[in-house]
């Protein structure tokens, strides 16, 4: 069936059956390859991306669910590639393998839009849901904190 | 390959300047001619642009241990040129110009440290020749800073764009005739730098195994047999192959050896595979596919069983002696007090998060393949025996991958790739589910110890017993099934013997997880000194600093041309540190909170490590900090990624604590990370990390912190609570973490 979906703030029609996941939508048939395949059952948070501004599982997300609704990967996550969390997991360099990362920095986007300055308690909170296999989590935290007082040095502005 | 954990290198410099990198299996193969040779050709790593750009060869597969910026590093160091001018590029798979290429037993360090360097100082040296002859003056005037030639005498310099199409024209001279930098003078060995691929990772950049597309490629799955290696008897391969989007189903016989003990790379297991125009169209047509299988020998294996053979060995004497000197009988019975435990360890999953894949394009006569290997030497071999076409013919590109671990020895995606796309004719890239990763890894194998030891009145440990019950058929382990009769306490007690008993056979697949042979052991060995020291009143970190003053053994002295044998005095400097990081002597008794010790060395790197644990009414872990000390030698190439690195393998050993993977049937029980838990942030301790410098060449960082994670953590629930964990996962102990 032929859906519409808006993707980074472009319009996109699709053909496939309805029930396909979001993340293989945006994978094979968009050509967006930031958000990644770990579970496929919404367990590790490697498929990411933002629902009308909130963090959510592509893997389990069906596609005509999501039609006419704001979404949102890591390619468009910023015009300009200069998000804070982009930033802070650059100048912190967190990655190790990487994989997991596109979901972590989603995921760590939708919280900073609600909690400019989390503290540990609330990261750990939002972060809950992603799994990172080579333990990066206290370069993950640093970064947050990283980027939260980026975003103060920009005036809060998203 | 054999990838035994102690697997190390030694380099002799020939006739010719060529360096020869011998890979070594086992310390006791030291001395026996190298298994594989290998040369490096300076001219192959390093292009010089115009503009004084410079573009350096990442040799190895990344996999996020960060080989692909600091090997590049060194070389960068020694050519004296500016970090910020260097760009990385993967190499592709060439063991004549780029040496041994591989991911492994943390031996990027040690195998690349002299040798890189020395390509490095080889380019300097050949830009200094170049800037020389155009000036009409001696060499040895001309100095070199920031990817520029200088004469000061007459205050002239010329940049290494400009130098390089002359500097190409110059021999390359011998690498073991090329001087080195004095290490005072280092500006980027040592200082942080970000890797290189970090930019396009935080930007969703495609450059996984799993984001390779090429055009007309299709994408498929495999049906494999829950059972290892069992074959379809029959399915409905022609109702799926009218679902949408399908475009082939075909019946895969496999090619899996016959032999019982099966090799990392055992060949193609039996599968149904099913080709599409995009993997979810393949994945959702699985759902309908009904498979009839033979399911093969493997229907014996059951965990339960299992545990009972350990047991009912454990009864007996040992199989076969692997390790004995002293009179172990004569001391445990001279003994003022003999302590004995059971401790047991399970299969594990590697859970590389990026699941294996591979994209292969096979034409008549060439195949290429993008493919996320920790050994692109084997796959390439591999590759050219499946297709009946020479080595040569084979173009094999290294792809990041999303972790490793070990799991990505085992090539198996890749021949999947390769024998679909020579049916097809066409590319095809393989994506295994989660669900197909958990349950045909190459498991790290469960094991069972018994140990027994002898104290003397005053508490010193006299004696020591152990019995390691393990898998295989006849005298034959398992791969990974081994065990290695020169892990410490061996060697530093009066009285020891290692026996070995093979109590089950095994048809599913094995090998090599993160620390190899140590990630299970280290735990049973540090945790049963703890126990001793215990049993004897006295403080852990006391009594092992007294094992390693003792006088080894006849065959554990320490060697200086061989790294593999233990320094008593590296790792007694890591436990000092330690110690000194954690306030270990003046820690107070707390009720419900507790500290732990334990030390290891392995993969020729040292550390030592303190856990502070706390634990509830409902025997629920809390660990809140973790303090590690490292010895990897004079110099830790790149601290911040070495920091990260090492913070990874800690949380990966506390994740192991939780892990298992059983049989039932045959099969796999856990298919997915809902039943095998990974550690989260909120769980993750804050830890330090330190390293302690000494005189010693370095050495790696991918596995020696993770094996004493997992003691210093149930030895910490020990000294919390009074009770102690024999088995893992800490489940079956009674222990969870918060």
């Amino acid at each position: 069936m032929a859906i519409s979906l808006n993707v980074n703030k472009q319009s996109r029609t699709v053909d496939v059956p309805g029930d396909t996941p979001l993340l293989w939508v945006l994978r094979d048939e968009l050509g967006l390859k930031g958000a990644k395949y770990g579970c496929g059952i919404s367990y590790c948070g490697a498929c990411t991306v933002h629902l009308d501004g909130r963090a959510v599982r592509s893997c389990k997300t069906p596609v005509s669910s999501v039609q006419n609704r704001a979404i949102t990967t890591i390619e468009g996550l910023s015009d300009t590639e200069t998000h804070p969390v982009q930033l802070a997991w650059e100048e912190i360099d967190v990655p190790q393998c990487g994989y997991c990362q596109s979901g972590q920095i989603m995921s760590a986007a939708a919280l900073l839009a609600n909690h400019p300055n989390p503290t540990d308690a609330e990261i750990f909170a939002a972060m809950n849901g992603n799994l990172c296999r080579c333990g990066t989590y206290p370069r993950i935290r640093e970064a947050i904190h990283h980027a939260a007082g980026l975003l103060a040095a920009k005036g809060g502005a998203r | 390959m054999n990838l035994d954990r102690r697997s190390f290198l030694k380099m002799t410099a020939t006739a010719g300047g060529a360096f020869v990198l011998g890979f070594y299996g086992s310390p006791d193969a030291f001395g026996q001619p190298p298994r594989r040779f290998n040369t490096v050709a300076p001219l192959a790593f390093v292009r010089i642009a115009p503009d004084g750009k410079v573009t350096i060869m990442a040799k190895n597969p990344e996999a996020g241990q960060g080989a692909k910026t600091h090997l590049p590093m060194l070389i960068a160091e020694e050519m004296d040129v500016d970090w910020k001018d260097v760009r990385v590029e993967q190499a592709g798979v060439n063991d004549k110009l780029y040496g041994f290429q591989f991911l492994g037993g943390s031996t990027a360090t040690p195998v690349n440290w002299d040798p890189l360097r020395r390509v490095g100082a080889a380019w300097r040296q050949m830009l200094v020749s170049a800037a020389a002859t155009t000036w009409g003056v001696p060499a040895s005037e001309c100095t070199t800073k920031a990817g520029h030639v200088l004469h000061s005498a007459s205050g002239r310099s010329a940049g290494y764009g400009e130098l390089a199409p002359k500097a190409a024209a110059v021999a390359p001279p011998a690498l073991d005739t090329v001087k080195l930098k004095n290490p005072a003078e280092y500006t980027i060995i040592g200082n942080s730098q970000r890797g290189v691929d970090t930019a396009a990772i935080v930007r969703g950049e495609p450059i996984f195994g799993i984001d390779v597309e090429l055009p007309g490629m299709l994408h498929a799955v495999l049906q494999k047999c829950p059972v290892f290696g069992g074959k379809v008897k029959t399915a409905n391969t022609e109702e799926i192959a009218k679902m949408p989007g399908v475009r082939k189903v075909m019946v895969v016989e496999g090619t899996l050896t016959s032999d019982p003990i099966l090799p990392l790379n055992p060949g193609i297991e039996p599968a149904v595979a099913i080709l599409a125009d995009t993997w979810w169209q393949a994945q959702s047509a699985r759902a309908s596919l009904r498979v009839e299988w033979d399911f093969g020998s493997g229907t014996f294996q059951s965990s339960t069983t299992f545990a009972q053979q350990a047991a009912q060995a454990l009864q007996q004497p040992f199989g076969q002696v692997v390790r004995q000197y002293g009179d172990v009988n004569a001391s445990l019975q001279g003994a003022a007090k003999v302590l004995e435990a059971t401790y047991a360890v399970p299969f594990l999953p590697h859970n590389t998060l990026e699941p294996q894949g591979s994209t292969a394009s096979f034409q008549p006569g060439k195949l290429e393949i993008w493919s996320t290997t920790q050994d692109p030497a084997t796959l390439r071999r591999l590759a050219a025996q499946m297709t009946g076409i020479p080595e040569a013919a084979v173009t094999a590109h290294i792809v990041r991958a999303g972790g490793s671990f070990g799991r990505r020895f085992v090539n198996d995606a890749d021949m999947e790739a390769v024998w679909l796309s020579k049916q097809m004719g066409k590319p095809v890239k393989v994506t295994w589910s989660r669900e197909d990763d958990m349950a045909h890894d190459s498991y790290r194998p469960a094991a069972t110890i018994a140990l027994k030891a002898g104290l003397d009145a005053a508490g010193h440990v006299v004696a020591w017993h152990e019995h390691f019950v393990t898998f295989g058929e006849g005298k034959r382990t398992i791969v990974s099934g081994d065990i290695d009769a020169h892990d410490f306490p061996a060697g530093y007690i009066p009285a020891y013997e290692l026996g070995m008993t093979i109590a089950s056979p095994f048809r599913s697949r094995t090998g090599p997880l993160r620390a190899p042979g140590v990630n299970g052991r280290v735990f049973i060995l540090q945790s049963f000194l703890d126990e001793l020291a215990a049993a004897s009143g006295r403080d852990p970190l006391e009594l092992q600093l007294e094992l390693l003053a003792q006088k080894a053994a006849p065959g554990f002295e320490v060697q200086p041309d061989r790294p593999s044998s233990l320094n008593p005095e590296r790792l007694r400097g890591v436990l000092e540190m330690v110690a000194e990081m954690s306030n270990w002597r003046t820690r107070t008794k707390q009720s419900g909170r507790g500290m732990g010790i334990a030390a290891f060395f392995c993969h020729l790197s040292y550390f030592a490590e303190v856990a502070e644990v706390s634990v509830d009414a409902q025997n629920r872990i809390t660990v809140h900090q973790i303090w590690a000390a490292g010895d990897v030698g004079s110099h830790v190439i790149n601290p911040r990624a070495a920091e990260n690195l090492a913070f990874g393998g800690i949380v990966e050993g506390l994740t192991q604590m939780e892990q298992e993977i059983t049989f039932t049937g045959g099969s796999v029980v856990q298919e997915n990370f809902d039943e095998q838990p990974l550690m989260r942030m909120r769980q993750s301790p804050k830890i330090e990390v330190r390293f302690r410098k000494t005189e010693f060449a370095p050495t790696g960082l991918g596995e020696p912190m993770l094996p004493p994670a997992i003691p210093a953590v149930t030895n910490a629930v020990f000294a919390a609570t009074g009770k102690r964990i024999r088995t893992l996962p800490i489940k079956h102990s009674g222990f969870s973490f918060a």
